[in-house]
């Protein structure tokens, strides 16, 4: 891992309105010396996309609490792959039940993080895992 | 006075000795919504209260101790879960199988696409179809959602907001279907919209075309079902993105000050449509502060009503509010344990004197609740009102020193904020510049860190940890749903007229042009079949959507 500043795309994939998680999460991350981008809500996963090449970031977190993440997360792997997107750590959060997870990670989904997780685990997840 | 102040002043230093010896468990104690809490509270915290002034009697102005004069010694509150998901004929299971159990209304709670106006088959719906709530696409979803429940015999409360006229519309005609007249319905639409922009997130329309939205379903409610709660005026969501409790009281009311200006700028009466204006308060963890709360809240309204908008009927300065017990409170881990979170916050919302209200089920931190859950959640509610003697007496905590003090500063606090909001022009303007939104990510984003340094002990989660399997049995939604919900549609608009429809979503698109009341022209759509998708998209092209800026 260099010395430069770590950049990081959180975003909100959906129609979900609940951003407290993601919000929380993105400021924590910036009071740790990251540079944060926040989507806003209501992002398809080809504005995630855009987004997480044309801010060229090292990290995307995404945020689902509707239950729609087993839909929509794989989409925004998948899109990443197509654009030869390789080395984005991509990480996701929100109410996601356990048996949920196998499937994530194995569409490139490396981490998922439900409630009660501390921002210091995400932090410290994110400086042990970069990819580039 | 002087002789207490003597008094107390000697314990305080007797006190502070021993303090030497044995420290308090914490340098300071914070309240659930960050305020400060002191050792002790005495008659000199609440020496500036005047009781009959401040304090009064249940059912008259100011309304701390309550809206009824007998509150539940007359009649208990109304107990309401909140449940839909999947497809109609799934929900109308769930609300069939709670009034079996003793719910005494129904709260129907719709998936995200029809929340903003979306059919099932539009492309950003995939994945959304019936997960967060039941999917309706037109009045057929709605005459199978409430099949078999006669509407004149229950109160329905729907949380639907940028498109609620359509859904109100969509409910008169089920009403009409069964024989029952817009003048027997009873129940309320949330129809909140600036809360939405604030917190919750399912907008569609800029402000302005949603306020006329909004007061024209005041008008014609008011004239043609007028039993009906045309706003719930909601800090539920307000204070689930992270508030205080001051702020909860602060942000929701300067929203319903807006509404009434909004109406009466419209033309309307205030006494014509404030008696129909109904809250909705989240009940946190902090037992006592939350009780303190909700009185803060019913005086303060009833000031602003009588003071600010020269309202004169009763009705429209008491306020009257539901109440959900705190969804962010619950854990994911040890989730039973939520089940006694709940109960505290069932006890605060009733010695709060709430009108009606929906407790959480344990595993709502993980997925939407099993039926079994339901059940307990509901139990709840029940054992608190029967078996725990809090509803036989008026505001039993009224006269506690701390419980005083505590309204008292809630409602200073409030009014500074309102104070801001009103200088910063309202509180529509305050949303755009992003005011409101700022304060409520700050006070999340403390206490997501007093939890993290351990000031704020969560049970199970920073705290009493145990090694825990992954919970089992969780309420899934079969991704299925989508497909029927689809061709349901391909089916329904190979069915109706469409010729008819299409001249009547004509009508529509004009009178959105015109400052003629909608909800007459959104009727006749919706009779028609006309979906709900279509019906919002006529409005987006005419009122155009709103776009939130991003904010840290």
């Amino acid at each position: 891992m260099s010395d430069r500043t770590i950049r990081v795309l959180i975003a909100k994939p959906g129609l979900d309105g609940h951003d407290r998680g993601a919000k929380v999460i993105a400021r924590a991350l910036r009071d740790a010396g990251m540079e944060v981008i926040y989507t806003g809500l209501r992002q398809t996963p080809e504005q995630i996309v855009a987004a997480a090449v044309q801010e060229d970031v090292d990290v995307l977190g995404m945020s689902i609490l509707s239950g729609a993440h087993n839909t929509l997360f794989p989409k925004v792997t998948a899109l990443l792959k197509e654009q030869g997107v390789d080395d984005v750590l991509v990480f996701g959060g929100g109410v996601i039940p356990d048996e949920d997870i196998p499937f994530l990670k194995g569409h490139g989904i490396e981490a998922i993080f439900t409630p009660g997780t501390s921002t210091e685990d995400v932090i410290a997840y994110i400086q042990n895992n970069l990819k580039r | 006075m002087a002789d207490l102040r003597e008094q107390f002043a000697a314990w305080s230093a007797k006190v502070q000795k021993g303090l030497e010896k044995h420290k308090e468990r914490k340098e300071v104690f914070l309240s659930g919504g960050g305020a400060e809490v002191k050792r002790l509270y005495t008659p000199e915290d609440i020496a500036g209260i005047d009781y009959l002034t401040d304090i009064g009697f249940p059912g008259q102005y100011p309304y701390t101790r309550g809206v009824q004069t007998t509150m539940y010694r007359g009649r208990l509150w109304t107990m309401r879960q909140y449940a839909g998901f999947a497809t109609a004929e799934e929900s109308n299971k769930r609300y069939k199988f709670l009034i079996e159990q003793g719910s005494k209304g129904l709260s129907v709670a719709f998936d995200l696409p029809t929340q903003i106006g979306y059919d099932s088959d539009h492309h950003l719906s995939e994945g959304e179809v019936g997960k967060v709530g039941v999917a309706i696409d037109s009045l057929k979803d709605m005459e199978t959602l409430f099949d078999g429940i006669p509407l004149d015999k229950v109160s329905t409360s729907m949380t639907i907001n940028a498109p609620a006229a359509v859904l109100l519309a969509m409910y008169i005609a089920v009403a009409e279907k069964q024989g029952v007249t817009p003048d027997q319905l009873r129940g309320t639409i949330q129809n909140d919209i600036l809360k939405e922009y604030i917190a919750r997130g399912t907008y569609i329309f800029p402000p302005s075309p949603s306020m006329r939205l909004i007061t024209n379903v005041f008008e014609y409610c008011s004239k043609e079902v007028p039993q009906w709660n045309t706003i719930s005026i909601s800090g539920y969501h307000i204070r689930e993105a992270g508030s205080s409790a001051v702020q909860e009281v602060a942000f929701t009311l300067a929203n319903g000050i807006a509404y009434v200006e909004a109406a009466i700028a419209a033309g309307l009466e205030v006494d014509d449509f404030a008696p129909r204006l109904s809250f909705f308060f989240n009940s946190h963890n902090d037992l006592l502060e939350e009780v303190a709360k909700f009185r803060a809240a019913r005086k303060l309204w009833a000031e602003i009503m009588r003071d600010r908008f020269g309202a004169k009927n009763p009705k429209s300065q008491a306020l009257k509010f539901h109440t959900q017990t705190a969804g962010c409170t619950l854990t994911a881990q040890q989730p039973d344990n939520n089940i006694v979170r709940v109960t505290i916050q069932t006890l605060a919302a009733v010695m709060g004197g709430t009108q009606s209200l929906h407790t959480n089920s344990r595993d709502e931190a993980l997925a939407l609740p099993t039926e079994e859950s339901v059940r307990i959640a509901l139990r709840t509610q029940q054992i608190v009102a029967y078996e725990s003697g809090v509803a036989d007496t008026v505001d039993p905590l009224a006269g506690s020193y701390y419980v005083e003090s505590l309204t008292a500063q809630i409602i200073e606090g409030a009014k500074a904020y309102i104070e801001r909001i009103d200088q910063l022009g309202g509180a529509p303007k305050a949303i755009e510049r992003g005011y409101i939104q700022q304060e409520i990510m700050d006070s999340a984003y403390h206490y997501q860190k007093s939890i993290e340094s351990k000031e704020r002990i969560v049970v199970g989660v920073n705290q009493f940890q145990i090694e825990e399997e992954p919970p089992k049995g969780l309420l899934r939604v079969d991704p299925a749903v989508e497909v029927m919900q689809k061709s349901k549609i391909a089916e329904l608009k190979a069915q109706r007229d469409s010729q008819k429809v299409a001249e009547l979503l004509k009508a529509l698109r004009e009178a959105c042009n015109s400052d003629e009341n909608l909800m007459p022209y959104i009727l006749e759509a919706v009779r028609a079949y006309a979906t709900l998708g279509e019906i919002c998209q006529v409005m987006r092209d005419e009122f155009g959507e709103y776009v939130a800026a991003a904010m840290l």
